[in-house]
């Protein structure tokens, strides 16, 4: 609790803190975009979502140790992730499409671990960053800084999430996919082949998860276990946005950065994750006293 | 005859669309019921909102002479009154008795009666209303592999277990082989004055209704359009009009 | 209920007589035994909320854990002679489980579904990060349990016992349970919880039993394997989500949701195949666990005694349709 203290003594600190936790909910909301872009089309919660992340964020430390910038990195992040989700729709995903929800989040949690593990042995547990040096800047005397590269990683979401949406609105293959999240069989009656939708909008999740780690590997840190924290994070964003609803993707994204940076500082970091899991829980329990106030005859 | 239940000003709108609107009703003690109107009129709704799925825009329940506008779906069930449901839901995984076993009243079981086994007078009920509605001798199957129809039959059977007061029938002879129907309000009618149950019935088919209930309520784009006794609705132009699709 | 079929007393007693007589006939493998008979209560507890209720829970790990660290800290503090410290270990790790599985299913059991899933996985981790910060519990080095006072072979001759007696009393109240109302009533709200709640029943009543049950039979095997592994880790030990917590999951489904006997089946299958094999895996481990997770659930969901009832339904009291006109309803 003396963190309080310093808080109050230099408030500019909040100034600081709120930055960096926006600058980080960006990238929060990237990953959440996906989840729900897959949970409305497909119906799955995909409980791998953050490891998608953390192998994005593995690969960008690679190219970045094989002198590629980790920001160019981005695409050729993306490009693979994408490969990858494809690939685990293919022998994986698709079977699981229409079971009942169960065997979804079971299936992608033993794909979480799988990869998660994985990544332990291939990569080690260390825990790693991809050097992206771009200066930084001073604001108040110094008391405020700003890593360029954390404000780059940021810019980098928001075009990220734009592109993706931009192209759910206008290409073809986004119209089907939005068909296909309407209604499915409608979807397949209209001759769009909802197979190539499902592939689709899995690879695509990966590949904006990928670009997700990636900016997490350039701005802070990765090792094979941060995983489920980001699988957590996106859960909770769409949770509290809702399906379907960007703006609010956006707004609760960068509002839990900034409550995560908050508490990190608060209670210390150790007690940082404890934070997000009791939030979700917290989140849900408030959630389900709303919904039992006015319980809506579901079916 | 003592009035039952009391539907007083109810509306309920779903966003937009005004499901029920004002609606006022009564269903008299030992009374069968007809509650009838075009597709999408609001009867569903009606039902779910005198059970407690959700809260009311407007308006008063009172069933017994007890305000229940406020109280939730099992704690409403448990004071006697019951529905079934349009869609028929049954427990899919288990056989027809346990089905029934299940189903007998809730009301006064305190903690440790969960532990209890079932007595052999509710396995002796269960099997003589599976008879009752001829399900006798599917009463080992699974629930799930039923028929549509014998479902309908199934969840039927199973609300009687449950000694209602009153009980709401979501369209009971949907889905029931046509040949079948007359055994129906047949047991309907037993039900009504053997086991002194209150029926409160929504139905398209026409004839049924008139032959079965005293008096009948029609709805109309969520709005109670007549009530009356049956041969009164038959011939009120209003209902006709509304059947047609007048405007 | 249904009277229960003489094969299953024979192998009840079978497999008592056996238990009793294993720390003789296999002395070498008491631990591998004792750890089979947790991994059995794993699964049975699991299922209790997964195969009979349709609760899938991703945290039943959590109850583990408290008991283990409740039964750890007594032990600590209280100042008591080892066996006395430990029953009462195991006594106050059993209440505050309960207690806290009482106070959470509240709100929780309220959720479904993805929600309910998620929360729970949520609160398996939750408690292991609180856990792994807080002093007061070893924090991230986590806690030592006392030295057994007595020799290495009465040790593992006394927690076989022990886990034994857990896994005996947790295996027949479950029995006793499912044949009972409260069975069925669980049963109903897995098939159709709107229906069940429509026909009057105490549904949070029974989840909430039903979640207590489980916690109060994870706590004591909490509590015994803080002992016998002699250390509690936050993390690894006590809620480790990717070991003792997906196992429940995996083990229960191997064997077959929702049957008393499947759970059981599922934990001797899933642990005598990781003795055997899983020191061949050299550290790749959780790779195959994660690999077999995937594989189970998208290829054989429906577990061995699922699979075997597919097979013959007859034989496990489900009906085929003997009268195939339907006597009475065409009347
Ligand atoms: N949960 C809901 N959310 C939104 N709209 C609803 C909901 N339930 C019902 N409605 C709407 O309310 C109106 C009345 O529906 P209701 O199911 O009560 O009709 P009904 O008289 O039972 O019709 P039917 O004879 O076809 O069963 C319909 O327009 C329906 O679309
Ligand atoms: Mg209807």
């Amino acid at each position: 609790m003396d963190n309080i203290t310093i808080l109050l003594d230099a408030p500019i600190l909040l100034v600081q803190l709120l930055l960096d936790g926006l600058l980080a909910g960006a990238i929060f909301a990237l990953a959440a975009y996906g989840m729900a872009l897959v949970w409305g089309v497909m119906n799955i919660i995909n409980v791998s979502q953050g490891e998608y992340v953390m192998l994005g964020g593995f690969v960008t430390v690679l190219l970045a140790e094989a002198g590629i910038h980790p920001m160019l990195g981005v695409p050729l992040v993306a490009l693979l992730l994408y490969l990858l989700g494809w690939l685990i729709y293919r022998l994986v995903i698709f079977r699981i499409v229409d079971r009942d929800l169960f065997i979804s989040l079971l299936a992608t949690f033993g794909i979480s671990i799988l990869l998660q593990q994985l990544a332990n042995q291939i990569f080690g547990a260390d825990v790693r960053t991809a050097e992206g040096e771009l200066g930084t800047s001073f604001l108040f005397n110094g008391m405020v800084t700003i890593a360029h590269i954390k404000l780059a990683a940021a810019l980098i979401a928001v075009l990220t999430g734009g592109a993706l949406w931009l192209f759910l609105k206008k290409s073809r293959l986004g119209q089907a996919i939005r068909a296909t999240a309407q209604n499915a069989r409608a979807a397949r009656i209209m001759g769009i082949d909802t197979d190539r939708v499902y592939a689709t909008t899995f690879a695509l999740n990966a590949a904006i998860c990928g670009a997700a780690g990636a900016l997490v590997a350039m701005t802070w840190i990765i090792h094979p276990y941060f995983g489920l924290v980001y699988t957590i994070r996106s859960f909770m964003i769409v949770v509290v946005a809702g399906l379907g609803n960007l703006l609010g993707v956006i707004a609760a994204g960068l509002g839990l950065g900034a409550a995560e940076n908050f508490a990190g500082f608060v209670l210390g970091v150790e007690y940082q994750a404890a934070f997000v899991f009791t939030l979700l829980v917290v989140i849900l329990l408030a959630r389900n006293l709303l919904l039992g106030r006015k319980r809506q005859y579901l079916k | 005859m003592t009035t039952l239940l009391e539907v007083q000003g109810v509306s309920k709108r779903f966003g937009g669309i005004v499901a029920n609107e004002a609606i006022s009703l009564s269903v008299p003690e030992g009374g069968i019921i007809g509650l009838i109107g075009p597709n999408g009129s609001g009867k569903t709704t009606l039902f779910n909102a005198i059970v407690g799925y959700y809260p009311i825009d407007a308006g008063s329940i009172r069933f017994e002479d007890r305000e229940i506008t406020r109280l939730r779906v099992p704690q409403i069930a448990r004071l006697g009154l019951l529905r079934t449901f349009q869609q028929t839901r049954i427990y899919g995984r288990m056989d027809c008795v346990h089905n029934m076993l299940i189903s007998t009243p809730h009301a006064h079981q305190g903690l440790w009666s969960m532990l209890t086994h079932f007595p052999r007078e509710d396995r002796e009920k269960a099997e003589s209303l599976l008879e009752f509605v001829g399900l006798y001798s599917k009463r080992h199957l699974l629930a799930g592999d039923l028929s549509f129809g014998q479902q309908k039959l199934l969840e039927f059977a199973m609300a009687l277990m449950n000694e209602p007061k009153l009980l709401l029938l979501d369209e009971p002879t949907a889905g029931i082989n046509p040949t079948l129907i007359n055994g129906i309000i047949e047991r309907l009618q037993r039900v009504n004055e053997r086991l002194g149950i209150t029926l409160l019935v929504i139905e398209h088919n026409m004839s049924v209704i008139m032959n079965l209930a005293q008096e009948l309520h029609c709805l109309s784009r969520g709005r109670l359009l007549a009530s009356g006794t049956p041969e009164q609705i038959r011939t009120d132009q209003r209902v006709i009009d509304a059947y047609l699709g007048v405007q | 209920m249904k009277r229960a079929p003489v094969y299953e007393y024979l192998l009840i007693t079978g497999i008592g007589v056996a238990a009793l007589l294993i720390p003789w006939l296999l002395p070498n493998f008491i631990t591998q035994f004792t750890f089979l008979w947790v991994m059995v209560v794993f699964a049975l507890t699991w299922d209790l909320l997964g195969g009979q209720m349709g609760y899938n829970s991703f945290g039943n790990v959590l109850f583990f854990g408290i008991g283990a660290y409740a039964c750890a800290v007594v032990q600590r503090d209280s100042g008591l002679d080892y066996f006395t410290a430990l029953a009462l270990g195991l006594l106050c790790a059993a209440l505050l489980s309960t207690a806290v599985s009482a106070l959470l299913g509240a709100g929780v059991l309220g959720m479904r579904g993805h929600y309910f899933a998620i929360c729970t996985l949520g609160l398996g981790v939750a408690a292991g990060e609180i856990a792994g910060g807080w002093e007061y519990l070893g924090a991230g080095s986590g806690m030592v349990t006392p030295q057994y006072p007595g020799g290495i072979g009465e040790r593992d001759l006394f927690y076989y016992f022990l886990s034994l007696t857990i896994t005996g009393t947790g295996f027949f109240t479950l029995r006793r349970l499912y044949q009972s109302r409260f069975g069925i009533a669980i049963n109903a709200i897995r098939d159709d919880e709107d229906k069940a709640e429509a026909m009057g029943l105490h549904t949070t009543r029974y989840k909430t039993v039903a979640w207590c049950v489980a916690a109060f039979f994870l706590a004591l095997t909490g509590g015994a394997v803080g002992n016998l592994i002699g250390f509690i880790d936050p993390r690894d030990v006590a809620f480790s989500g990717a070991t003792f917590g997906v196992w429940m999951i995996l083990m229960a489904i191997l064997g077959g949701k929702g049957t008393i006997w499947g759970p059981v089946l599922g934990a001797a299958v899933f642990h005598l195949t990781q003795e055997l094999f899983w020191n061949f895996l050299f550290g790749w481990q959780r790779v195959a666990l994660g690999a077999l997770i995937v594989l189970i659930v998208v290829f054989f969901p429906q577990g061995i005694l699922g699979w075997v009832r597919e097979a013959w339904p007859e034989r496990f009291g489900q009906c085929v349709d003997t009268d195939r006109q339907g006597g009475e309803e065409t009347r």
